[in-house]
């Protein structure tokens, strides 16, 4: 019996890893397409490149003006994922605490951009009216509205397992409610913001249809813009669009390599109770 | 302690202000602006009530084909996505090793920019490209195919695409619930000589009900905003036969059409929105409790 197990056991193994081939083989078509030259990468395959071109990665960021996409995914995406923390842990705090009929009722109307899909046509509309269209502030802003309905659930939903007694116990003290939620409660909110904070930066860093509509000036654009318009413009170097999307990629994978359990937790809670 | 002095409305406000103005505005904008004419050509927007809608919903209309193509592809991708992943689901909870790093493995297409796999498929689904080289390697040479261009196939090929992005999110909402499931249960039914398929068919899945409604919402919703993967696999062709709404919403932008695109935008709003909460009510009518 125990035999039949262990080799039933090992037989799932290795059909768990052959199925996982289906996702490693494109990945690794990549990474070896961006070492390869121009003519090696025309089909792209596993073949490994005669001789690795490591300056592929130099002339990818030179031709695609990456030093300078990077700078503004790093600045739309964590500045967005930030504010996005603060607006949220303080009315998920407040919508938890002080659950009055108003307050339910806001927490609905957040709610319901969990499901709604956003307007850009008259996104669009409300930035030029609000002059912001093209600019880092209004894009910004925009991740930090999208950010807002599943942030202020999660935190809605923590807040409600960490007992009333310390806010009580921190007034008592003398703290004013922003001392109270800051050095207190904050403090222990820490899962979610980390949470949070990963899934806001990845979406916002991912994020294509948002810049594409509201951002115009090549000056602005962030990283999956420029790999797209990288694509468009040289569409037969499968080489340099390797090391293009390499290197687009490369900082999310990079948290992923260290935040997988927040990263994996926080984009199927909602759907799994922890 | 005075609830409302503790718990200040000045923490609401910022959250609440940020996510009207930027999110609710547009929404109601978009439904205010889809019943006129705006557009590029003309700078007065006139009101024409809801004729654009009349147009969408007309008899031969092309974004009525839109409208199928992005049922057709929202219906399949959550059977591959779902069926794929509760199949993953319990493989990895079925005793095997190295369990957490195929999870891992499994899931990190979900972590990817939709638009970046796109950009990398049109070329592993070119004709000469190493999905065909596979079914080569395999002796399958006659279902090599231009899986891009082949109006039979283009379809088919975008819904695999999706579905290899979020099977592994899919296995991981289903793995989570299927290890919520008590294994008494299983022993049992063991015990009365129930075979691997009937506990799978008696146990698992009737108490999988909520994993499997959740992922059935959300898969939807997913399909029916679908816009990057596809602007970047196909931009919608060969012939508009992979246009999904949101890919029409984006050409009809384009072309200046702003109230038509608007109009466009508000029926993936309104389907979205009731697909949604149907699927929900549906499914949770058969809820077995663990």
């Amino acid at each position: 019996m125990s035999r039949r197990k262990a080799l039933s056991s090992a037989l799932g193994t290795a059909g768990g890893w052959l199925l996982a081939l289906v996702i490693l083989v494109p990945l690794a078509i990549v990474v070896l397409a961006s070492l390869k030259t121009k003519p090696e990468a025309a089909t792209m395959d596993l073949t490994l490149p005669a001789m690795p071109q490591w300056g592929n990665y130099l002339e990818a960021i030179r031709r695609g003006g990456l030093v300078r996409a990077f700078f503004n995914s790093v600045l739309i995406s964590s500045v967005s994922a930030t504010v996005c923390i603060l607006v949220s842990s303080t009315a998920g705090f407040v919508l938890s605490r002080n659950r009055t009929r108003l307050n339910n009722a806001i927490f609905n109307y957040i709610f319901l951009g969990l499901i709604a899909p956003l307007n850009y046509i008259t996104t669009i509309r409300t930035f030029q009216v609000l002059h912001i269209m093209n600019s880092y502030v209004g894009i910004i802003l925009l991740y930090i509205a999208l950010g807002i309905p599943f942030a202020v659930f999660a935190y809605f939903g923590y807040v409600s397992t960490i007992p009333r007694e310390l806010d009580e116990a921190a007034v008592i003290d003398g703290c004013n409610p922003w001392q109270m939620f800051s050095r207190v409660i904050f403090p222990l909110l820490k899962p979610v913001t980390i949470t949070v904070l990963v899934l806001n930066f990845l979406g916002a860093w991912n994020d294509f249809i948002s810049p594409l509509y509201l951002l115009n000036r090549q000056s602005t654009w962030p990283m999956v813009l420029s790999v797209y318009n990288f694509f468009g413009m040289h569409f037969n170097e499968w080489n340099m669009i390797s090391a293009v999307i390499l290197l687009g990629t490369l900082p999310v994978m990079l948290l992923y390599l260290f935040g997988q359990r927040y990263i994996v937790s926080g984009m199927t809670s909602g759907a799994v109770k922890q | 302690m005075r609830a409302s002095k503790v718990y200040t409305s000045w923490f609401l406000a910022p959250a609440v202000i940020i996510y009207t103005v930027l999110f609710v505005v547009p929404v109601v904008l978009g439904l205010a602006y889809s019943m006129t004419n705006w557009n590029s050509m003309s700078d007065t927007v006139k009101f024409v009530g809801l004729k654009n809608f009349r147009e969408i919903f007309s008899v031969g209309s092309p974004y009525l084909k839109n409208l199928s193509i992005t049922l057709i592809f929202t219906v399949f991708t959550l059977i591959v996505k779902e069926g794929c992943g509760l199949g993953l689901a319990v493989l990895v909870n079925s005793g095997i090793r190295s369990k957490s790093a195929l999870r891992a493995v499994f899931f990190l297409p979900q972590t990817l920019s939709p638009l970046i796999i796109g950009i990398v498929f049109i070329s592993l689904l070119s004709p000469g490209g190493v999905v065909n080289a596979f079914l080569r390697l395999i002796g399958l040479d006659g279902l090599t195919k231009a899986w891009l261009v082949d109006p039979k196939f283009v379809l088919g090929a975008t819904i695999l695409v999706e579905s290899w992005r979020m099977i592994g999110w899919n296995m991981v909402i289903l793995l989570a619930g299927l290890q919520a499931i008590p294994l008494d249960y299983y022993e049992a039914a063991a015990l009365d000589g129930a075979s691997f398929r009937g506990q799978f068919l008696h146990i698992t899945i009737p108490l999988l009900v909520p994993s499997l409604t959740i992922t059935a919402v959300l898969n939807t919703i997913h399909g029916l905003k679908t816009f990057d993967l596809i602007f970047a696999l196909t931009g919608g062709g060969p012939g508009h036969l992979t246009e999904l709404l949101n890919v029409a919403v984006f050409h009809e932008f384009s072309m200046g059409r702003y109230g038509m695109a608007t109009a466009l935008g508000v029926v993936v709003f309104a389907i979205t929105a009731t697909i949604a909460v149907a699927i929900k009510n549906a499914m949770m009518r058969n809820v077995v409790e663990a």
